[in-house]
């Protein structure tokens, strides 16, 4: 589907759900394509290839709100699908808070580049990308003979959406992606720990093509041999990686929803500071290829650079168009887009050799965060430190506390930014944490 | 039970009626062969049984072993409450065809949001390239596979309005509130599902089910004084409009309102390993963690579950038996007939102790020349089907809860979660507890909340020391996620204790 037939389908669907019923509509219609191939044992094990188009409709009738999302998009079934989506819409309770937003927030063009799509996604051999799942299964094949198990798997897609809304909102987007990974078992006693490490980019050139092999094999090896620890209070670090796991917690206790439904445990919080000085993170649609960069967020309003935390102070909640009304609250947006951390001098060596007690946690196992109340208990594995050296892996453990007690207690940043996602994290050195073991 | 002539009779009489057979030596018969069933899915998805044949050919055209075709047409509908109000209607329509091709044990796919037999060829081609040398494959049989019949129902969803649905969100909004006090804001929501399955493989079986879905539930907040506390519940089924009555309102408004209420007196325990007495019901989600993902013979064929080398092993006491159920009526993890064509079963992955099965699809069962368990599922026509688990279980064992409780010198009792985990190679498995109590010289002294708790599956099925007589399953609305599909299951477990697992907490 080209954007143009996606423009002329959402155009087309305002208008017949604007002549039979509804006062507002909004339209996003987005298609994709992916492929992928998996390889284990020198050979392709799954080769998948998908097209895959959706339109999702948002109905303001009456004074009533509804949304709903097909991919049956030929006309004779969209008319049944708006037809009967408005019908049901009226059964609805009234809700004055559901209106489009206010068309002065809306994206108006013009904005640069952010270089989200490779304009030669359909250019590349096949045939060399799933000779690069080969290559990475050749990183380890034969290198250990503890070795049980190597998959590797090459993937890409590229999706594109339009966006039109009846006030006076048209805007397009698109995103490609490359990915590379390999995952290795290994057998060490009874156990067989498994590592995983890949890489993605939005570009085919820029995709790093080899040592993931290698990486996945180095990460699997070093678990052999993993004990729990004895319980007690001491020092974490958290990979880079992996910080986003311990961090989702502020960002879902920001969200205007949360805040409205009291499933926060940042209300009343903004401006005042609750986390240590060190965390200081800022919010940047702008990135030049950012996995998160756009000018407009998914009601169409034109995105900001905005600071999320500014030396511990709170300094934004997330507030889409509905809970800015029911708030009373200005509209930011309902979601982030690239996080940019503040960063500190030290790599992840340097962070270790700071640590006099502590764990290195290099994967998460399960665990949840009370939203509410920001209590959370975690399973992890990692590394024990001692005395600034790493002296044994340890898996099986739980990191149990608050997150507001958490994030006050950062002790240092590594330099060492994880580029492979929207939420650019270091890793973070945290003081005092719980950890159960034996 | 002996066969009488009559039952004979009957029995045959039904299969005739079905229609199973098309015998290869009676070509001639092919197009005629087709049931009022059939014919009906068919017309669903606006195909013919030409259609099939031609679409198979062209999947099979470079030489595959197999392939299957999974058509899919999936509705689901959700009402949500917020403020009072049911305020919010969500719909979601997903049309499609996945088309799957096996040469040993590799796998083409590719699916086809389009019916129209260009694109339906054109899918077909795509998975098709797995293989690499034609071989004339013929496609001209349809046998049909009468599905089994776990769900039936009487009012399907399809047919059922907004408007009749309404009430019962706001019922359940309205009773939540009036049961306490503290309580200051509720969620609430109503979701039914209806998908319309048709398969058809190169070995000429055809089947069909169809697939009715609910999930009902509310989220509700309450406060006292500073301190605000959340709790959550639900049923899920497969079941009709039918389901919904007044009394399971009340039910699960009472649910909701409980557990929150527990929360208030909460605190947690200390850190560290002691036994944990698992309540009956929900703490199925150990089974699910600890022992069911890892019997999912995909992991097991490439070595990497740690239990990859102990079938027919000893692997728990000699009461320990242990699940996998696709049968259970109106169950949310039942299915007819697995997303492979293959029949359902009851599996006992642990038989007296022993390990007696691993979960297989189709792929994995003929690498361990096995009969397939009805353990092929897949999230939608969009993914490959995979080993999945369907209801998991324990069977009751010799003890009772009360003996188990009382012979607890410090540990913890839990009864109510949120999520779980588990690491398929080193075995070690996690799960959140949402609220529980503690235990001191036998007897529940306070309750405990939002704990994670960690084990390794074989050392932990090994520490199974006492089995009760409760067993009880939990119809929560259950999901589980693999390789990014998510699909409905189940769990259950009589009262149990486990020796050691090591509970987070306050050091």
């Amino acid at each position: 589907m080209t954007k143009e037939e996606k423009y002329n389908i959402a155009r087309w669907v305002i208008n017949h759900a604007l002549k039979n019923g509804a006062q507002q509509v909004s339209v996003t219609i987005s298609n994709s394509r992916s492929s992928s191939v998996e390889v284990r044992e020198e050979k392709i094990d799954t080769l998948e290839q998908a097209i895959q188009n959706n339109l999702t409709i948002r109905l303001f009738v009456d004074n009533r709100y509804s949304t709903h999302s097909t991919n049956r998009l030929n006309q004779e079934e969209l008319v049944r699908f708006i037809d009967e989506a408005i019908v049901a819409t009226r059964y609805l309770s009234e809700d004055p808070f559901r209106l489009l937003p206010d068309p002065e927030l809306y994206y108006k063009g013009g904005g640069p580049d952010l270089k989200t799509v490779d304009s030669g996604f359909d250019g590349h051999n096949p045939q060399q990308k799933i000779e690069l799942a080969f290559l990475t299964e050749k990183e380890v094949l034969g290198k250990d003979e503890r070795i049980i198990s190597v998959t590797s798997s090459y993937f890409d897609g590229l999706s594109e959406r339009v966006m039109v809304a009846s006030n006076g909102f048209e805007g397009d987007s698109a995103n490609s992606y490359y990915g590379l990974n390999a995952q290795v078992s290994v057998k060490g006693g009874d156990a067989r720990p498994s590592s995983y490490w890949g890489e993605t980019d939005i570009f085919f050139e820029k995709l790093k093509k080899t040592g993931i092999g290698s990486k996945a094999l180095d990460l699997a090896l070093k678990k052999i041999g993993q004990k729990k620890a004895a319980s007690g209070k001491m020092q974490m670090i958290v990979e880079n990686r992996l910080v986003s796991n311990l961090f989702s917690p502020l960002m879902s206790a920001l969200n205007g929803s949360a805040i409205y439904q009291k499933n926060s445990f940042l209300i009343d919080q903004l401006e005042k500071k609750i986390f240590s000085e060190k965390l200081t993170v800022t919010d940047d649609p702008f990135i030049p290829s950012g996995r998160g960069s756009r000018h407009f967020d998914s009601e169409g309003m034109a995105t900001r650079k905005r600071p999320v935390f500014e030396n511990g102070v709170v300094k934004n909640y997330y507030i889409d168009t509905y809970y800015g009304k029911k708030l009373g609250m200005n509209p930011t947006s309902g979601s982030n887009t690239n996080l940019v951390f503040n960063t500190g001098e030290n790599n992840l060596d340097e962070l270790i050799a700071l640590v006099q007690k502590g764990i290195l946690v290099t994967g998460f196992n399960g665990g949840n965060c009370n939203g509410t109340t920001g209590d959370f208990s975690y399973g992890i594995e990692g590394f024990l430190i001692e005395k600034g050296n790493i002296v044994q892996p340890v898996s099986e453990m739980n990191i149990t506390g608050n997150m507001k007690v958490l994030w006050s207690g950062v002790d240092a940043l590594g330099n060492d930014v994880y580029k492979n996602s929207s939420w650019l994290t270091p890793s973070i050195l945290f003081s005092n944490v719980d950890f159960s073991g034996v | 039970m002996k066969t009488t002539r009559r039952e004979f009779i009957k029995t045959s009489g039904a299969v005739t009626a079905g229609g199973i057979i098309l015998p290869p030596f009676l070509p001639s018969f092919g197009a005629q062969q087709i049931t009022e069933n059939v014919k009906n899915y068919l017309d669903h998805f606006e195909v013919t049984a030409e259609i099939l044949h031609q679409v198979m050919a062209a999947a099979m055209s470079k030489g595959g072993d197999y392939a299957d075709l999974f058509f899919e047409h999936k509705k689901s509908n959700s009402l949500a409450l917020e403020d009072n109000k049911v305020n919010r209607a969500l719909s979601n329509v997903g049309f499609g065809v996945g088309i799957r091709v096996l040469k040993g044990d590799q796998t083409g796919f590719a699916y086809s949001e389009s019916v129209s037999l260009d694109a339906l060829l054109n899918a077909a081609r795509m998975a098709a390239n797995i293989a690499t040398r034609g071989n004339g494959f013929q496609s001209e049989r349809i046998i049909e596979k009468i599905p089994a019949n776990y769900y039936a129902i009487s009012e399907k969803w399809d047919d059922v309005s907004v408007e009749q649905k309404v009430p019962y969100v706001q019922k359940i909004n309205d009773k939540i509130f009036s049961l306490d006090e503290k309580v200051i804001k509720v969620n609430a929501f109503l979701t039914d599902e209806t998908s319309y399955v048709l398969f058809y493989n190169s070995e000429g079986r055809l089947t069909y089910d169809y697939r009715p879905l609910v999930n009902f539930g509310a989220f509700c907040i309450m406060q006292k004084g500073d301190q605000i506390e959340n709790a959550y519940s639900s049923r899920s089924f497969r079941v009709g409009f039918e389901w919904l009555t007044d009394e399971l309102v009340d039910e699960l408004a009472q649910e909701a309102v409980d557990r929150a209420n527990i929360l208030f007196e909460a605190t947690r325990p200390k850190a560290g390993e002691m036994p944990v007495v698992m309540g009956a019901g929900g703490s199925g989600i150990l089974l699910h963690e600890a022992i069911g993902h890892t019997f999912e013979a995909d992991f097991n064929r490439k070595g990497t579950s740690i239990f990859s080398d102990k079938m027919g092993k000893k692997v728990a006491e000699s009461f320990v038996n242990i699940i996998d159920d696709g049968t259970l009526v109106n169950n949310r993890g039942s299915i007819n007939v697995d997303d492979e064509g293959n029949d359902v079963q009851k599996t006992y992955l642990v038989k007296d102790g022993v390990l007696n099965s691993y979960l297989h699809d189709r792929i994995s069962a003929l690498y361990y020349g096995v009969e397939p368990t009805g353990n092929g599922r897949r999230e939608s026509f969009r993914s490959i089907p995979i080993p999945r688990m369907r209801a998991t279980y324990m069977e009751p064992g010799p003890h009772s809860r009360e003996e188990i409780i009382s012979g607890v010198d410090y540990g913890v009792y839990v009864d109510n979660f949120s999520n779980g985990e588990v690491k398929i190679g080193a075995g070690d498995f996690t799960f959140f507890v949402k609220s529980g109590y503690l235990i001191e010289k036998g007897k529940f002294t306070r309750p405990i909340k939002d704990i994670n708790i960690i084990g390794n599956g074989p050392q932990a099925l090994a520490d199974i020391s006492m089995v009760a007589n409760d067993y009880l399953i939990d119809n929560g609305s259950w999901s589980c996620g693999k390789d990014g599909q998510t699909v409905p299951v189940t769990c259950g477990l009589p009262t149990v204790l486990v020796k050691k697992l090591t509970v987070g907490g306050s050091v």
